[in-house]
């Protein structure tokens, strides 16, 4: 039932943007259901990705987590000015698998596989924005094989290099003006790579002044998925205009992430804990296109850093079920004039809990609950440009308001 | 697996509380306001019919400016729009079957970069559909033609009283397009109706089908239209007193409306996109063929004009810049007597007389002249009636006829006969308390370049290549807008709505609406 429940998390691989541009903060049930926190919390092999340092700490030998959501995403456009409506409903799966061995009481080592960074999103096809985006989905997953080394009861560290493997799939119309469009089909362009690859690493370390008081830090590098020879396919394209299929390198960063915080144990039952992520956005200037046929596409993005500030608390009941609550602020790296329908995300503020029922002490269910809540933004993408004409297209924009829900759950096992 | 459920109805209504809903739907505040659009009637010519690229199609048709407002009416409660059928344009090809001048939609042919009437033979028939539409547009209408019984009649055609549009769709052969639109009950109305009691003098160059001189009417103060000539100037008199009976029937019921003036036709590509002096010194076979048409013609002209006084009438061209056309100008003073004598000596007497019959009303084209679109075509080629090929090329050795050039004179009565429909049409307004959509505003904004709501900047430019195509707002028969254009139209009809009648409609996004159709080969 296991394996089953496994196998059938990795067929569904993929996931859906909900929080800060395309940053999926779904990386353990657990820590999900506390706001996502965890850089200063040893509770579950879930620490291999929130912090690798923590792993040394773990009392079982052996600490198994595997967990999925889903997650369901729905974004609704509208524009008064000329009576436009669009929606975008999505269905993202993300998952994670950790797993930890105590090699000798200072070492631990661990893998962990999750997928942090995706973006689906999918609008009517020939929307208003179609020259911007008719639909995009951006998958990329992370293996980070990871040790832990404690000094004493105070102290430790750990890290790992990360392997990412990611695939792009993006379709859009070539422009506004119906002057290329087919049978009134806008001539669109699908962006495909698959098997994309790339290395970063994650490093953290973990400071324990007292028995009750844990502090973290933790630090995951910026990778950059560099797409090569992908495919560009034209389709709907007008007869006095065939265009040849092509190919295209592109690059998009998977932006370093800092986080720091701390828990503290209230009481034997109640756990406290803070975060707060730094994500370094400002990697992420512009969406750059090379076709192999000389044409460029340019979108710039613009990202700024942003921060998230997490709470996060957890309550032992008793020996069968364990509770937790939190809630966060995300921010947005979207700068205005640069919202762009491709990831219309704005700042939101994330409502967690779930709980997990010990069946035996070895093995346990974990729940877990999402609700994410944007205010609705008026904004608009100021930067695209007209292949046809060489020249800027109106600005699109509008009032977007976006929710995301998403259930999950997850088991951990550990002896 | 009773869990299960409880788990599945708990996502289920955790779902559905969290569909993102607006603070204020999209259409919120869109409201009628004072007007009310459950009926809704277009009157008018081409304008409104939604002709466009030198026809009416099918898929033109679906662009008339009416429709394009009946779907933003239909916000704010307006009812259903009909419009002429022509299901029978299966194709989209437009035209009309079997009559001669009606050819099929222009497109560009990409394979030559030049417009065409496309390929293909009309399926558009006259076959009566006896039905008013609410879209009661007619091409070619003329403002006294909304009042005339038996335009829609197939029995006047061969004797040019009837119009094939009308024809199409009259309810009887004895009925009028204004009573047809009446009978649709209108609450509201656009009328923009006018603009052919100018248009088909200017885009004739004044002159009549047998090239003689077509009459303005405020000159000749003849106020019988049914004595008119169909590219005559209507009388300012008997288009005021149309105007007005259209109107009040429109309005007699309590219908609130908009009137549209009619547009500065000087400003439209059919007559900017020419210039008056295309003669480069290449175009013109280079120094030693000027030097040629120097000594042989025009310094022989420039003599003769120079010793009546007008030195300037007829200069010799120029090796270094570009020239003007020649053109025959039936309001210059008559030399063709001077240039016979002149010349009789070295021709003989009746080779002479036929120069001057050419040359008689010959000048050359200024700035002030507007050279009409399709002359195009016709400056340099050879003109088979002249009697020398010494003198038959047109625009440099043999005068381009009448039709060709808009004279800075007739430019002129064009303008006083617009100014005067435009005081009769503002003034009627006023009088009833409707609305103006001031189209001739929008025209001359149009010549620099219209910035519209979302920033683009449109201009009257003519299609000059796909990576301009994107602000031109004509159609390529250089008179009529395109999709794009009629958007355009649309939304400054809705801006003049939105104020005078306090409602608020959304506006159209005109860049997302074609201008030209390119096809591969034609």
């Amino acid at each position: 039932m296991r394996k089953l429940l496994s196998l059938t998390i990795f067929a569904l691989a993929s996931s859906t943007v909900f929080a800060g541009g395309y940053r999926v903060s779904i990386q353990g049930q657990k820590q999900l259901a506390m706001g996502h926190t965890g850089v200063a919390i040893v509770n579950s092999a879930e620490t291999a990705f929130f912090n690798p340092a923590g792993m040394a700490y773990l009392k079982d030998k052996f600490n198994l987590s595997v967990g999925g959501s889903v997650l369901f995403s729905k974004t609704r456009f509208q524009n008064s000015e000329y009576n436009w409506k669009a929606s975008s409903d999505n269905v993202g799966t993300p998952f994670n698998v950790y797993a930890t061995y105590k090699i000798t009481d200072w070492l631990t080592a661990g893998l962990a596989v999750y997928s942090p960074f995706g973006s689906e999103v999918e609008w009517d096809q020939d929307w208003q924005g179609a020259h911007l985006v008719n639909n995009i989905d951006l998958k990329a997953i992370f293996i980070q094989p990871t040790v832990s080394i404690r000094i004493g009861d105070e102290f430790s560290f750990g890290g790992g290099p990360i392997y990412a493997t990611g695939s792009v799939n993006l379709n859009r119309n070539l422009s506004i003006n119906p002057l290329l469009s087919a049978n009134g089909s806008g001539t669109d362009v699908t962006l495909d790579a698959k098997g994309i690859t790339a290395w970063g690493y994650n490093v953290g370390f973990m400071f324990n002044p007292t028995s009750k008081l844990r502090l973290g830090v933790n630090y995951r590098s910026e990778i950059t998925m560099e797409a090569r020879d992908g495919d560009a396919t034209y389709a709907d394209t007008p007869d006095f205009n065939p265009l040849q299929n092509t190919t295209f390198d592109a690059d998009l960063p998977l932006p370093a992430e800092i986080t720091s915080g701390l828990s503290y144990q209230v009481t034997d039952k109640w756990l406290v804990a803070f975060d707060y992520n730094y994500t370094m956005w400002n990697a992420y200037k512009a969406l750059d296109v090379k076709f192999a046929n000389g044409q460029e596409s340019i979108n710039p993005r613009n990202y700024q850093n942003s921060s998230t500030y997490r709470v996060g608390t957890q309550y032992v009941a008793n020996d069968k079920f364990t509770f937790r609550a939190g809630w966060y602020f995300d921010e947005s790296p979207v700068q205005d004039g640069y919202f762009a329908p491709e990831t219309p995300r704005n700042d939101s503020m994330g409502f967690t809990g779930g709980l997990t029922y010990q069946l035996n002490p070895k093995f346990g269910i974990d729940l877990s609950l999402l609700y994410l809540h944007f205010d609705e933004i008026d904004n608009s993408y100021n930067y695209s440009v007209d292949p046809i004409s060489n020249t800027p297209n109106p600005n699109f924009g509008g009032t977007y308001k976006s929710s995301v829900f998403s259930p999950g759950v997850g088991i951990s096992y550990s002896f | 697996m009773k869990n299960k459920f409880i788990y599945l109805s708990i996502l289920v209504a955790g779902l559905v509380s969290c569909e993102p809903e607006f603070e204020n739907e999209v259409d919120a505040n869109y409201t009628a306001g004072e007007a009310d659009f459950s009926s809704y009637v277009a009157i008018g010519n081409s304008l409104t019919a939604g002709y466009m690229d030198g026809s009416v199609s099918r898929v033109g048709q679906s662009y008339s400016f009416p429709n394009l407002l009946s779907q933003q009416f239909a916000t704010v409660g307006g009812g259903s729009f009909t419009q002429p059928s022509y299901e029978e344009d299966v194709n989209n090809l437009g035209g009309i079957a079997g009559l001669s001048g009606f050819s099929t939609r222009l497109v560009i042919n990409a394979s030559v970069g030049a417009p065409q009437p496309i390929a293909g033979t009309s399926t558009i028939t006259l076959t009566p559909q006896a039905t008013a539409y609410n879209n009661m547009g007619v091409p070619g209408a003329k403002s006294f033609h909304l009042l005339a019984p038996g335009y829609g009649n197939p029995a006047g055609l061969a004797l040019g009283q009837a119009n094939p549009y009308y024809v199409r769709h009259a309810t009887s052969s004895t009925s009028t397009v204004l009573g047809d639109a009446l009978s649709k009950n209108p609450t509201f109305f656009t009328n923009w109706i006018g603009a052919n009691d100018i248009l088909s003098y200017a885009t004739s160059g004044g002159a009549k089908s047998d090239g003689s001189a077509a009459d303005d009417h405020n000159v000749t103060g003849n106020t019988n239209p049914a004595t008119y000539g169909s590219n005559d100037i209507t009388n300012s008199a008997v288009f005021a007193g149309t105007y007005s009976t259209i109107v009040d029937q429109l309005t007699a019921n309590g219908a609130k409306g908009v009137l549209c003036t009619i547009p500065s036709v000087t400003s439209i590509p059919y007559f900017t996109t020419v210039p008056y002096n295309p003669l480069s010194p290449t175009a013109l076979g280079g120094s030693a063929n000027i030097n040629a048409l120097n000594s042989q013609l025009y310094g022989p002209l420039n003599g003769i004009f120079s010793a009546y006084g007008e030195p300037n009438r007829v200069k010799l061209l120029s090796a270094s810049s570009a020239n003007p056309i020649l053109i025959y100008d039936v309001d210059a003073a008559d030399r063709s007597a001077q240039i016979t004598g002149a010349l009789t000596p070295v021709f003989g007497a009746q080779t002479a007389a036929a120069f001057g019959a050419i040359f008689g009303k010959a000048r050359q084209a200024t700035a002030d002249d507007l050279i009409v679109l399709p002359a195009s075509a016709v400056i340099g080629t050879v003109n088979t009636s002249s009697p020398s090929t010494l003198i038959n090329i047109n625009g440099v050795s043999y005068p381009m006829a009448n039709k060709w050039v808009l004279t800075s004179t007739e430019k002129a009565k064009v303008a006083s006969a617009t100014s005067a429909y435009n005081s009769s049409i503002t003034a009627i307004a006023s009088s009833k308390n409707l609305a103006v959509a001031d189209m001739n505003a929008i025209l001359n904004v149009l010549v620099g370049g219209l910035r519209s709501v979302d920033g683009s900047v449109y201009t009257a430019n003519y299609f000059s290549g796909p990576t301009t195509e994107y602000k031109v707002l004509f159609s390529l028969d250089g008179v009529h807008p395109n999709a794009r254009g009629y958007a355009v139209i649309a939304n400054e009809i809705i801006k003049v709505i939105n104020a005078h009648y306090k409602s608020n409609m959304p506006y159209l996004n005109p860049s997302y609406y074609p201008g030209i159709n390119i096809v591969a080969t034609n």
